[in-house]
């Protein structure tokens, strides 16, 4: 992937910024670096998409003040990475638009900040729960719904406030943060070719683990400058088309049970479950959970690819009927259209990403926007919708599933061919000397990104972790703004954003 | 209408006997049954909770109700409330924001109340350990009768599990042996 990194001063950090949203880019992420042990300062980083690649500006704080110009009144998916930053770094905007915590609750004070370098990461405080200031919405017959952190289904914990009147929805407020669990302080000091380090980037989000690996494995690679062999780069594709097909048949089953209709989950729960049964016996896990390593991948897959071929077949064929039965359907349709709708030009504004962002007319996916192997041969096509609506991230769903099932028989075709054999694997070592790495994946949610800093001893100093959902987390709050409260699941479903991806 | 009654009649009954020696397994569940509704009285009702997971517990215990394993055939379902539960499923590391919520979910059920711990992390605190955001494995919160080990434990391993629970408290009471973690 196409990576650039760049140091600017404090002055140049904002015009970089306006720069790349004057010229169409986007804020991947933002976040922080203790690089005292390093270089003696903070440093805070942003990452753009631009129409060359991915742009990784630094700013070092040179002045060791710990405020930097915020970006969030030029991108204002920021704004909670800026609060996120408080909260492990102390490091805030010079003008704050949202100074509440973000990741931090209860479990550690204000005053400590776990990403710095003299913390171990292993201190417990007992502190009392804090009351969370929500913004209040006052007026005649309005009323608030708390729900969680613990839901009614089988999903992960965050709380969400409605403000209603009636059953119309106001206004909805996240807070999220609760599965925080300390993910980036456990990368600290290790070394990148530590297994369990590997392991640990692999569980940011359980639903993306291929992308994730393959990030971090990316980013490692970049860090020691080694190639990965080309068969190695195919066999990744091929778990990656894997995983977002996985993931795909199973929400679009999800989808049509939020809507009433029980049909569909168990049509499309039978699709995954034979999906993942043939990922236990090529690749020996059902959702091919550390088999990206550095510098490769783990090993040969174990079943003639023949078999993936014929699966595909099978399942495009079903894929098409099962189609046509949710189309037809006036009760689903009743529920898909319209509901939830992200108008594009508010996906542009906001930034919004990945399959939301394409089903709100962002037609950017890094498979088809950037020349590397092995999309660029295979010719990924970016799918789009310009509805916005459940209705259309049902139908990118639908598409992309078809378009992946043609990418993974067009993969293991290509596998058997003799231009593809060779190794699976390339020696990776990391020197002792400082370093820097960035692994960025078209996950099935949207891009991941995975930054990784090396100290001189060549050890990890920060390892950040970045998921989409942190950009589309705001725009699911406008998103259900006028809907009925009972369409907030069926809404929440059609992202299907991770909450220990953002919570970390 | 017509295209969705064709496809069931297609589709067929595909459910599997669950796993490994199966009449074995059918007896055994059978027996299960009889102490399910001689100790609670009905079938089984789980509430699930995420303390923390990185969700790939959650994928395959949504597999669970997936036409293969039709835990809901077995007479096992999932409940939105902890007072509807006998037993509680629950994943990932325990993460320090999540404690008190677990903690209140966990007091919420009626006895007797059976703790399910999922995954690695639940049985030991998995790659997430124990840190100042972290509380680790399940048991360090709340007293857990099973904890299933795995990154992520299959659907088949997560219904022994659960059955496994069942079973024990089952021959606790009969033998009024202590229940230990």
């Amino acid at each position: 992937m196409p990576i650039f990194r760049a140091r600017v001063a404090r002055k140049s950090w904002k015009a970089a910024a306006s720069l790349v949203k004057s010229l169409g880019g986007r804020l991947v992420s933002l976040w922080a670096t203790d690089r005292r042990p390093i270089d003696g300062h903070m440093a805070v980083h942003a990452a753009y998409t631009t129409a060359e690649g991915l742009a990784w500006v630094t700013l070092p704080l040179t002045d060791l003040l710990r405020v930097y110009p915020g970006v969030d009144d030029v991108f204002a998916e920021a704004v909670r990475m800026q609060r996120a930053i408080a909260d492990l770094l102390g490091l805030v905007p010079e003008e704050h638009h949202d100074d509440r915590p973000w990741l931090r609750h209860d479990a550690w004070p204000a005053d400590y900040q776990p990403l710095l370098a003299e913390r171990t990461g292993r201190e417990t405080f007992e502190l009392p729960q804090q009351p969370y200031p929500f913004v209040p919405v006052e007026g005649d017959g309005v009323h608030e719904i708390p729900v969680g952190p613990v839901h009614a289904g089988i999903i992960e914990p965050g709380h969400f406030r409605f403000s209603v009147v009636g059953e119309k929805v106001l206004r909805l407020e996240q807070r999220l943060g609760y599965t925080h669990k300390g993910i980036e302080k456990r990368f600290e000091g290790r070394s990148p070719l530590d297994q369990d380090c590997a392991r640990l980037a692999a569980r940011v989000s359980g639903d993306s683990t291929v992308a994730y690996g393959w990030a971090y494995a990316m980013a490692v690679e970049s860090a020691a400058r080694c190639d990965v062999p080309l068969r190695a780069q195919w066999l990744r594709a091929l778990v990656l088309e894997r995983e977002r097909v996985a993931n795909h048949l199973g929400d679009l089953g999800a989808l049509g049970n939020d809507a009433g209709f029980a049909f569909g989950l168990a049509q499309f729960s039978r699709l995954k479950e034979d999906w993942l049964r043939l990922n236990a016996a090529v690749f020996g896990h059902r959702y091919v959970m550390d088999y990206v390593i550095a510098g490769g991948v783990r090993d040969e897959p174990g079943l003639v690819l023949d078999s993936i071929s014929r699966q595909c077949t099978e399942i495009r064929q079903e894929l098409v009927q099962l189609r046509s039965i949710y189309d037809e359907h006036a009760g689903l349709q009743d529920r898909f259209a319209g509901t939830g709708r992200v108008a594009p030009e508010l996906a542009a504004r906001l930034g919004l990403t990945g399959l939301a962002g394409r089903a709100s007319g962002q037609a950017h996916d890094l498979r088809s926007d950037f020349r590397f192997a092995p999309y660029e041969e295979l010719r990924a096509v970016c799918v789009s919708s310009s509805g916005g609506d459940v209705a259309a991230r049902v139908a990118v769903r639908f598409d992309e599933t078809l378009e992946s099932l043609r990418l993974v028989q067009a993969i293991a075709r290509r596998l058997q061919e003799a231009a593809l054999q060779g190794p699976i694997r390339a020696q990776t070592q990391v020197g002792s000397s400082e370093a820097a790495g960035a692994g960025w994946v078209e996950g099935w949610r949207g891009p991941i990104l995975v930054a990784l800093e090396l100290d001189q001893y060549g050890a990890i100093r920060r390892c950040h972790c970045h998921d989409p959902s942190w950009q589309n987390w705001p725009l699911l709050e406008h998103a259900v703004i006028g809907n009925i409260v009972p369409d907030f699941p069926l809404i929440n479903k059609s992202f299907n954003l991770s909450y220990s991806g953002q919570d970390l | 209408m017509w295209p969705i009654v064709l496809k069931i009649a297609r589709t067929g009954l595909i459910s599997e006997s669950p796993p490994e020696a199966q009449l074995e397994w059918r007896t055994n569940a059978q027996w299960i049954q009889g102490e399910l509704l001689r100790l609670m009285g009905r079938a089984l009702a789980i509430r699930q909770v995420d303390a923390g997971s990185c969700n790939g517990c959650e994928l395959e215990i949504h597999a669970l109700s997936n036409p293969y394993y039709n835990i809901e055939g077995l007479g096992i379902r999932f409940v939105a409330s902890p007072r509807h539960a006998d037993l509680l499923l629950v994943t990932g590391p325990v993460s320090r924001h999540m404690r008190v919520a677990l903690e209140r979910t966990y007091e919420a059920m009626a006895e007797p109340r059976l703790v399910v711990a999922v995954g690695d992390c639940g049985c030991n605190g998995g790659v997430f350990g124990e840190s100042y955001a972290s509380c680790g494995r399940v048991a360090n919160v709340i007293p857990v009768d099973v904890a299933v080990p795995g990154c992520p434990p299959t659907p088949v391993d997560l219904l022994k599990g659960i059955l496994a629970a069942v079973d024990r408290r089952a021959s606790a009471t009969i033998s009024t042996t202590s229940p230990g973690l």
